[in-house]
Formats: structure tokens, C-alpha cells, sequence
């Protein structure tokens, strides 16, 4: 007989857990005190709990395996839940154990009680509370399978504390079975032969890849396949890197702010191919206008997420990975060469750049990652930036773009960062945000300090939420509502920029990263770009700031106005 | 739009219900009845849900459901032969003598039974399927002025004939 923190710990080791993020607190105590005997699993302690669980996303993301969280009850619980939110919809294997009141107590508006499994039962793949300490045991278990199998997703597990103390079995179940929940990842051979046959008849197919192609990890499979096919790709911001970046078949992202070839083709296909996507509305555009001379297959391990938005043609349930390694068996080329020369005139009437002459640009600072570092992992948060970043950052082999995409989270880079970089203590880990979303979790620097995390914090200071900013300079003319952060309570409302008579811009970015005993430098012409990353590279043992100053007129184009068709793009203002 | 059935198979679980109910308001779906019972197996919860919807979204409310950890199964009973039932209590008020002959009258064609009667008052409970409980009320409101109305919510059951509903 053991108590069920003892057992917790076991399965925990069964898991094949070696890192936790966790925040301690009266219903989750105990566990702690047990973990703290424990020298194979490494408790990492960030400064708020909201930071904690996306770092342990950005853990998952980079490593492929399952973060966990560990956390107390009330509002240690709560504040989970934008990070829940954010893995469930970028599908991100996360189980997070919160603390509970005693059974006898739920129920009661106890101290520090709250419903959590009921606040996060819309956000998460699944969510349950322990009630007996003999089901432990099998609910850590199922909550791990869940939470990886299938379509990824977070999974809350929420422990009552007597049920952590109480004595009981120390069995941790080998298997699960689980009668509502058998995952089906086997591809259904006759729909795929089909798919394939359509392939082949089509004159101007394109594959479109989704963040299920790199969640399954199937992106040198699917670079096979096109290269085997000599079907062009587009990519969605969460697909980026399904095909490296360089590669003559890859046309760009698609969508809101994806690039003027890459829209037109999908405008312009007979044949849309596409694996892994959710077809969200950033995507679309207007959907009646969506790939109006296509006929679209759509592969996806979510049954689900098939004809949800865009109706398909052919519907495959599969995993990506097997799906494109049976396809490779049957595959064969298709004649694309006319299609491709088509794209590739479009690639050239209308290339992604930004103007060249002014100072920094984001471009520039995004094409310096890219010639320094050939392997890294990029972590952006939201917003310009982060569009930026999926623009023009080069993706191969060596590189990993992490994102929060569906639910475009501010706040999400720099703890995400640290988690990749826990994971990943050998590659270099760079956060690309902006001075907006920077703020939303900055506390983080004690953490990255403590952890000696050389994480390169690259903060694009463009004064204001500059994506917001920028619908606004577009569709709202200039009305700059609540979105410049030099302002104080003595500015004019009607201000139209913020320029040298302003007030100082806080925080100061350079003595923050000394307060924290971390690094900083400010990057204000063009030359310095380079070697302040070398400068940033030389500390090994602690974060540094990079604060670009970025003018704050500056537009993410192309951009195609929510709601509109594709292949309306606005291309420059 | 189109009404619509299906049977649901469901873990026996705290907060499936809420969980499945949740389904329906947060992605705005419309759901018309929904009843909920245990099955032979003390573990499985049978829910019968009744919503209006077109081709498209219906599809996706079974995806949906489906998807969902704690659901077993999903039927789709729009179109199969079923036993269907949903239990009505009417009571009428305030009515003359006349009236009250009348509602008896009413109940034996309708196969309704009254099941409790006042001075001025009169309980029909009818047994049958939402339609032709619906068609009641709808005479019913028609002729009298008082009602309070309850209704329960269907459930059904696939038919082991062909032919019954
Ligand atoms: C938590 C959260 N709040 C609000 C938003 C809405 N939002 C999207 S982008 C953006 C501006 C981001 O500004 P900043 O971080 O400075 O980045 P920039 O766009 O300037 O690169 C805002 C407010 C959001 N995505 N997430």
C-alpha cells in the first residue's frame, strides 16, 4: 500500500517523464514533497502558471513528447486555461494535473475550489477528476494515452487531495483500453487509390500541408511524395517546414497574409490535395471563393475536421505519416510543368519582400537568423511579427518553427521558448516577439535566468500591437484606439504616431534583462543586426534581449481582408 | 432544415451530460430534446437527442459527438424505423362541465388518459411520439384558455419490425 502521491510519481517514471513544469500550492503540496524526493524527474518552477504551461507546449512541440503540468487548485488551476486552449487547438499532447480540495469538500465553494474540469470541458480533448484513489492509477495512465494518441491534445487531470494521500494499490497498468476512445490512424486503401487516381488525371493539382503533417512528423515522406509527383505545395503557417522552404516546389503559405503566388494557385487549381488542415477561416477567405475550380481531397487523422468548412471531394481519416508512406508506394508523376512555370511567373510578378531602403526591417533581421543559424529553434509569439517570421524564416531540416496558430496567442513565445530550450539544451532557441506580447509574460526572465537558458529574445519594438495597429491604419482610417504603448494619460487621443516627443518608452527592455541578471542590447541601424546575435551567442549561460527598433508604420503584406476571397490581396498601401 | 434523431451511447460518467450539452451551445448548434437514461449496462448511459438542422451541420454534429472521449457510440436514427415516445402531461383549467366531457373525448382519440380530475380541472398524460403530442397541444391551445404544459423529451428505441415509429 502506498499513497497516491507515491504512485503518481511511478507512473509518472512509467511515462517516461523527466521535466515537469510545476507551481505549488496547498492541494498540490504533497505531490511536490513527494517529487522532491525524487532525483530522475526535473521540476522546473516558472513565475506564473499561465507561462508554465505554455513552456511545457513549447516542451511537447519541440521534443515530441508529452508535457506535463503540475499545478494547484482555484487559481492555479484557472490560470491554465489559456494555455490549455492554445495546445488543444495547434493539437499538442499536454496532461495537467491540477491540485483539488478534498472530495468532501467539492461541491462546498471550499478555499481555493474551483470546477475545473467543468471550466475547461470545451478547451480540452478530455478531463476528469480522480474520486478514488484506487482509479489513480488508470486515469494517469488513460490520460497519457489520450493526450498523444490520436489527435493530440491536453488532458486535465484534476487530484482531490485526499485521494492523493489515501492509501492504496501500487499497481501502474501496462495497457489501456479505453471502449469510447480507439483512435483509427489505418488508412482506408480504396478512398486513398481514388485520391491518387484523381491525382494523376488532374493539369493543375496543388498539395496543401497543415500542421498535421508536422505533428505526424511525416515532412521528409511528404518532400518525397511532391518530388515524386511534381506537385507544387503550400503550406498553412502550422505546415510551414512540411517541405524545406528553399525547395523549387514549395510556393508559400496560404491565407490571410500568405503570399500572392501561393493564393492565386489555390484560386487557380483544378486539383487541391491537402493533409492536416483544419481550413480555418484565415486560410479560406471567403469560402464560396475558395478553390473555385477544384476538387479537393482532404486527409486528416480528425473525421471531424473533414467538410467542416470547405466541403471535400474525397474525405480520408488517417494519419498523415502512413497516409503520404502508402501514397509513395503508388505515387506516380504527373505533368506539371506548364502549372509550375505559371506559379513560377506569379513567384516573380509578386515576390514576399519589403521595402529595401529604410533601416531595420523585420525581413532583414528574420534573413540574418536565417544565414547564422542553419539549425535553431524559432519560437515566435502573435502578431506581426509572428507573420513576419512565418514569411520569411527559411525552414529545412535543421529548423523548427514553433506558433501558437489557432489561437493566436500573445504571451505564448517566450515561455514556449523556454520550454523548447529545456528540451532541446543543444540547439539554439531564438523568441521572435513583439514588445506587446513580450509583456504579456516577461516575469519569465527570473526563470530563464535561473535555468541559465542562452535563449535569444529578439524583441521587434515597434511601440505599439502593431497587428492591430495595422487594421486599423487599413480598415479603421487611423483610428489608433488602444494600441500605442508609448502612451500616457497626458497624450492626445488623435496622436497618429509615436515619434521623438513622446514620453519614454517603459519598460526599459536593457536595464529589465539586468535587473533579471540577464543580457541586453538595443539594435537601431542595419549593420548591427549580425553581430548582435553573435553578441547574443556568447552568453551560453543567460537569455539576451535583442530589441530591434522597428518603425511602427510597418505592414505585414500581402493581406487578404478577413472574410474576403483569396484572390482579392491587398499587395501594398 | 430537416428534424432529426440520434441515439447516443455514453460513459455513465459526472459531466458527460454537461460535456455533451456543451457541445451543442458552444459551437451553436440546436438542440431541441434531450433525455438521458442508464442502459442493461449500469456503465452506459443512453441519451436520444432531437435537433433541426440541414445536410452539412448534421454531419459535423455526429463528427462532433463522435470525437468526443466519453461517446461510445453515435446512431443516426433520422431515417431508421424506430419506437419513439415522449411523455406529455397536460392540465386544464378553469373549465365548464361541457368542456371537461369534451377532453375526455378528446383523450380517448388522441389514446391519452386522464389521470386526475378537480372541480374545475382535468390532467390528460399522453404517451406518444413528439409529433403527435405536439398535434394535442395544438388543438388543445386552440379550444381552451388555461394549459400548463410538461413534456418530457423523447427516447427511442431502434424497431425490431420494419415498419413501426
Ligand atoms: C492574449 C491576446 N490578447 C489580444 C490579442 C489580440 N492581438 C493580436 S496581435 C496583437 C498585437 C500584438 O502586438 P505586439 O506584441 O507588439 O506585436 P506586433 O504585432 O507589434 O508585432 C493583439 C493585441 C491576442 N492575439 N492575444
Amino acid at each position: 500500500m502506498i499513497p497516491g502521491t507515491s504512485l503518481f510519481v511511478k507512473a509518472l517514471k512509467e511515462e517516461g517523464v523527466t521535466t515537469l513544469f510545476g507551481y505549488p500550492g496547498g492541494y498540490a503540496i504533497d505531490i511536490f514533497d513527494e517529487l522532491y524526493k525524487q532525483d530522475d524527474i526535473e521540476v522546473i518552477l516558472p513565475r506564473h502558471e499561465q507561462a508554465l504551461i505554455h513552456a511545457a507546449d513549447g516542451y511537447a512541440r519541440s521534443t515530441g513528447k508529452t508535457g506535463v503540468c503540475l499545478v494547484t487548485s482555484g487559481p492555479g488551476a484557472t490560470n491554465l486555461v489559456t494555455g490549455i486552449a492554445t495546445a488543444n487547438y495547434d493539437s499538442v499532447p499536454l496532461v495537467c494535473f491540477t491540485g483539488q480540495v478534498p472530495t468532501h469538500l467539492i461541491g462546498n465553494d471550499a478555499f481555493q475550489e474551483v470546477d475545473i474540469i467543468g471550466i475547461t470541458r470545451s478547451i480540452c480533448k478530455y478531463g476528469v477528476t480522480v474520486r478514488n484513489r484506487e482509479d489513480l492509477g488508470r486515469i494517469i495512465k488513460e490520460a497519457f494515452y489520450i493526450a498523444r494518441t490520436g489527435k493530440p491534445g491536453p488532458v486535465v487531470v484534476d487530484l482531490p487531495k485526499d485521494v492523493m494521500l489515501a492509501l492504496g494499490s501500487t499497481a501502474y497498468p501496462k495497457e489501456v483500453n479505453i471502449r469510447s476512445y480507439k483512435p483509427n490512424l489505418k488508412v482506408h486503401s480504396g478512398q486513398l487509390k481514388k485520391a491518387l487516381d484523381m491525382l494523376k488525371s488532374a493539369k493543375e493539382p496543388i498539395f496543401l500541408a497543415g500542421g498535421g503533417v508536422t505533428i505526424a512528423r511525416a515532412n521528409k515522406e511528404f518532400t518525397e511524395l511532391a518530388e515524386l509527383t511534381k506537385v507544387p505545395v503550400i503550406t498553412t503557417i502550422m505546415g510551414r517546414g512540411a517541405i524545406p522552404t528553399n525547395h523549387p516546389l514549395f510556393i508559400g503559405n496560404i491565407g490571410m497574409h500568405g503570399s500572392y503566388a501561393a493564393n492565386q494557385a489555390v484560386s487557380e487549381c483544378d486539383l487541391l490535395f491537402s493533409i492536416g488542415t483544419r481550413f480555418n477561416d484565415r486560410i479560406t477567405g471567403m469560402l464560396v471563393e475558395f478553390a473555385p475550380k477544384a476538387k479537393i481531397i482532404h486527409i486528416d487523422i480528425d473525421s471531424a475536421a473533414i467538410s467542416k468548412n470547405v466541403v471535400v471531394d474525397v474525405p480520408i481519416v488517417a494519419d498523415a505519416k502512413q497516409a503520404v508512406e502508402q501514397m509513395l508506394k503508388d505515387a506516380a508523376s504527373c505533368n506539371t510543368e506548364v502549372w509550375l512555370s505559371r506559379i513560377q511567373n506569379w513567384k516573380q510578378e509578386h515576390p514576399l519582400s519589403m521595402a529595401a531602403n529604410k533601416g531595420i526591417t523585420p525581413q532583414k533581421i528574420i534573413e540574418k537568423i536565417n544565414t547564422l543559424f542553419p539549425k535553431a529553434i524559432v519560437v515566435t509569439d502573435v502578431g506581426q511579427h509572428q507573420m513576419w517570421t512565418t514569411q520569411y524564416l527559411k525552414m529545412d531540416e535543421g529548423k523548427q518553427l514553433l506558433t501558437s496558430g489557432g489561437l493566436g496567442t500573445m504571451g505564448y513565445g517566450f515561455p514556449a521558448a523556454m520550454g523548447a530550450s529545456i528540451g532541446n539544451p543543444n540547439t539554439p532557441v531564438i523568441c521572435i516577439s513583439g514588445d506587446g506580447g513580450f509583456q504579456m509574460n516577461i516575469q519569465e526572465m527570473a526563470t530563464a535566468v535561473g535555468q541559465e537558458l542562452p535563449l535569444i529574445l529578439c524583441v521587434f519594438n515597434n511601440s505599439v500591437l502593431g497587428m492591430v495597429r495595422q487594421w486599423q491604419t487599413l480598415f479603421y482610417d487611423k483610428r489608433y484606439a488602444s494600441t500605442c504603448l508609448r502612451s500616457r494619460k497626458s497624450c492626445s487621443k488623435t496622436c497618429k504616431k509615436p515619434g521623438e516627443n513622446c514620453p519614454p518608452y517603459s519598460p526599459d527592455f536593457l536595464k529589465l534583462a539586468e535587473s533579471y541578471g540577464a543580457y541586453g542590447i538595443r539594435i537601431e541601424r542595419e549593420e548591427d543586426i549580425e553581430a548582435s546575435f553573435l553578441y547574443a551567442l556568447e552568453n551560453k549561460k543567460a537569455p539576451t534581449i535583442l530589441e530591434f527598433m522597428i518603425d511602427s508604420e510597418e505592414i505585414v503584406l500581402p493581406m487578404v481582408q478577413g472574410g474576403k476571397p483569396l484572390s482579392n490581396m491587398i499587395l501594398e498601401c | 432544415m430537416k428534424k432529426r434523431w440520434v441515439s447516443l451511447f455514453v460513459e455513465n460518467d459526472i459531466g458527460v451530460l454537461a460535456k455533451i450539452s456543451g457541445l451543442f451551445s458552444g459551437k451553436s448548434y440546436n438542440l431541441e430534446s434531450l433525455t438521458v437514461g442508464t442502459t442493461e449496462d449500469k456503465s452506459i448511459s443512453r441519451m436520444t437527442i432531437g435537433l433541426v438542422s440541414d445536410d452539412i451541420t448534421f454531419e459535423q454534429i455526429k463528427k462532433q459527438l463522435n470525437r468526443l472521449v466519453e461517446v461510445i457510440k453515435v446512431l443516426d436514427f433520422t431515417n431508421t424505423p424506430t419506437h419513439m415516445k415522449e411523455i406529455l402531461f397536460i392540465k386544464v383549467k378553469s373549465c365548464t362541465k361541457e368542456e371537461k366531457t369534451e377532453l375526455f373525448q378528446i383523450a380517448c382519440v388522441f389514446k391519452a388518459s386522464v389521470t386526475d380530475y378537480g372541480l374545475d380541472s382535468v390532467l390528460l398524460e399522453c404517451v406518444q411520439t413528439e409529433t403527435k403530442n405536439d398535434d394535442l397541444i395544438r388543438l388543445l391551445t386552440g379550444q381552451f384558455k388555461q394549459l400548463e404544459i410538461v413534456r418530457g423529451g423523447s427516447v427511442a428505441i431502434e424497431s425490431i419490425s420494419m415498419t413501426d415509429r
